[in-house]
């Protein structure tokens, strides 16, 4: 059942590659945006306590699916299940690309966590202590109690996305959407971000999907992936997809799949060069360019 | 005690204009504090002037009919309100475009109605009053309608400020999280309104947005959490307001003799001074703590 959904015709085949019922499902879905069609045929689930990877070329639609999963963009066909996700008291929680916070803003980093258990309230909230400690906790969980009491746009992109996370956890959501979480970092950090997602679907049964336009950083933790590309996607674990035959009918052109060194490259061949290989060579320390300044 | 009493001229308290002049500076400082805030932090404050602009020409247009320039800020500034709603959801760069076309447009407008106000009344108060504002010549009936529309506009963005914040965060966090955001926009649209009609009556029009947006800026220099930010927002108005009032009353018996200074003048130096000093103190705090980390 598992090679068939990866083998299929474009998409995985349900709930049934799933060991447990999902809490959200995506199925057959397509999206077109201002007349141009950005993905058909979409099928995955999400599982509590599996990471789920979004793998694909920059532009091949992986923010429009996460988009579409968090309710942002409405398809155009198919559906999504989220009866699961509502279930829980957090529902669906998203932690955008990384991006520098306006250093104008007056939040500190737990006051930002805060809102994530109650930001969706009016009026003013009220300082309470449960409301402390499950900050604290949350602020604990993601290794930024740190900096809690540091202004958000003073931190670095690495540290406010730790922040931001913690923010979607505060709330105990089923699903954590995560779009780009390793772009810009290290390889290092990229480790550290992907050992963090891990343990956080593990520890607290969350479905977690993150997208990435390289696979690799993600294989340690990695239940699942959902591969994107010419407006398709296959779903299954990563042996299945991750296949030379398997993304060669993706694209729709030859696509070599090495092995070497416990690393997967991606490399379409052909006159489309868009190559998805890992550059050996990007210099470490990339993440430390934003100091921390009060 | 002797300074403060050589500094307040005789009467200043008992006469009736100050009391109205304090009374609405008041009102449009604790108002414009939140509002400004979040007018700051959503980067917005271009679109605060385009509404005091706009503003102009319904004030000049309420001086034509006769009725009391509020009225017409409001109008004008409801008018433009409603027009950034329906242009939020459109790409920035055609929306700023129409703004500066509209924003020339009313402009014009005002000249014309400005022009046609000095012909009928002859005078050109009707010109510095919509455009500088004149605390001192606001009936006192004036007040109640001020401290209500007040109170509204203060209700509605206090009620939507957590929304709104995790919304300037980045909007896509926020409606994930259940925030519905075209709403609370629309909620902080009409205090926006309120507060820049309060606040053209204040200082004047094309001023406003120097009480919108100078406390809650200074502020924010200075602090980092919401609610400090607006109580020092709220308080630093009141105190440039009161000021610019009391100097306003006591210049009357500088040169030129027997002509006030504009109040309007006092607040905005004092605003722009606050701003200063708070860029000032929070570069020095910034050294400090980089000094600290370094040592």
């Amino acid at each position: 059942m598992r090679s068939e959904a990866a083998g299929g015709r474009a998409a995985g085949s349900g709930g049934a590659a799933l060991g447990r019922p999902p809490v959200l499902s995506v199925e057959d879905v397509g999206v077109v945006l201002g007349g141009r069609l950005i993905v058909e045929g979409v099928r995955f689930g999400l599982a509590p306590g599996e990471v789920t990877g979004l793998i694909g070329p920059n532009g091949a639609g992986k923010t429009t699916v996460l988009r579409v999963v968090l309710g942002l963009v409405r398809p155009t066909s198919g559906l999504v299940r989220r009866e699961g996700a509502a279930r829980r008291p957090g529902g669906l929680a998203y932690v955008p690309q990384q991006h520098l916070v306006d250093a104008e803003l007056p939040l500190r980093a737990r006051d930002l966590v805060g809102l994530g258990l109650d930001g969706h309230r009016l009026g003013i909230p009220l300082p309470t202590r449960r409301r402390r400690e499950l900050v604290d906790e949350a602020l604990e969980r993601v290794g930024a109690a740190g900096f809690a009491d540091d202004r958000i746009g003073r931190l670095s992109g690495g540290q406010q996305q730790r922040v931001l996370l913690a923010h979607a956890l505060v709330a105990r959501p089923a699903v954590v959407v995560l779009d780009e979480p390793l772009a810009n970092l290290d390889v290092r950090s990229e480790q550290e971000v992907a050992e963090l997602l891990g343990r956080v679907a593990a520890e607290h049964e969350v479905a977690v999907l993150v997208s990435a336009h390289d696979v690799n950083p993600l294989l340690p933790v990695m239940s699942r992936v959902v591969y994107l590309a010419e407006g398709r996607a296959v779903w299954g674990t990563t042996e299945e997809v991750v296949r030379s035959e398997v993304l060669t009918r993706l694209y729709r052109h030859h696509v070599d799949v090495l092995r070497v060194h416990g690393r997967i490259l991606v490399v379409p061949a052909g006159p489309a060069t868009r190559v998805d290989v890992p550059d050996p060579d990007r210099p470490p320390g990339s993440d430390g360019g934003v100091e921390q300044v009060r | 005690m002797t300074v403060l009493a050589g500094l307040v001229a005789p009467g200043f308290l008992s006469s009736g204009p100050v009391r109205v002049a304090l009374a609405l500076g008041g009102i449009v400082s604790l108002v414009s504090a939140p509002v400004g805030v979040l007018t700051v932090v959503r980067r917005q404050s271009f679109a605060g002037h385009a509404l005091g602009d706009i503003g102009a020409t319904g004030g000049a247009g309420a001086f034509l009919l006769g009725v009391s320039a509020l009225w017409g800020f409001l109008a004008s500034s409801a008018i433009a309100v409603g027009a950034f709603h329906v242009a939020g959801s459109r790409e920035r760069r055609s929306r700023d475009i129409a703004t500066g076309i509209v924003l020339g447009a009313a402009l014009g407008v005002s000249a014309l109605f400005l022009y046609l106000d000095a012909n009928s009344t002859s005078t050109t108060g009707a010109t510095m009053t919509v455009l500088f504002g004149s605390l001192f010549v606001v009936p006192p009936g004036t007040v109640p309608l001020v401290a209500g529309l007040g109170a509204v506009a203060l209700v509605a963005v206090l009620v939507c400020f957590r929304p709104l914040l995790l919304a300037a965060v980045h909007p896509d966090v926020a409606a994930a999280r259940g925030v519905r955001v075209r709403r609370v926009e629309l909620g902080y649209l009409v205090a926006l309104a309120v507060a820049v009609a309060l606040s053209a009556m204040t200082i004047g029009a094309v001023l406003s947005t120097a009480l919108l947006v100078g406390p809650s800026g200074a502020a924010l220099r200075v602090t980092r959490r919401p609610g400090s930010a607006v109580a020092l927002a709220a308080a630093l108005g009141v105190v440039a307001t009161f000021a610019g009032v009391l100097l306003a009353y006591d210049s009357y018996a500088w040169p030129p003799a027997q002509h006030g200074w504009p109040a309007s003048f006092f607040v905005v130096v004092l605003l722009f001074v606050a701003d200063l000093a708070a860029g000032l103190l929070a570069g020095r705090g910034r050294r400090r703590s980089a000094r600290r980390r370094a040592g």
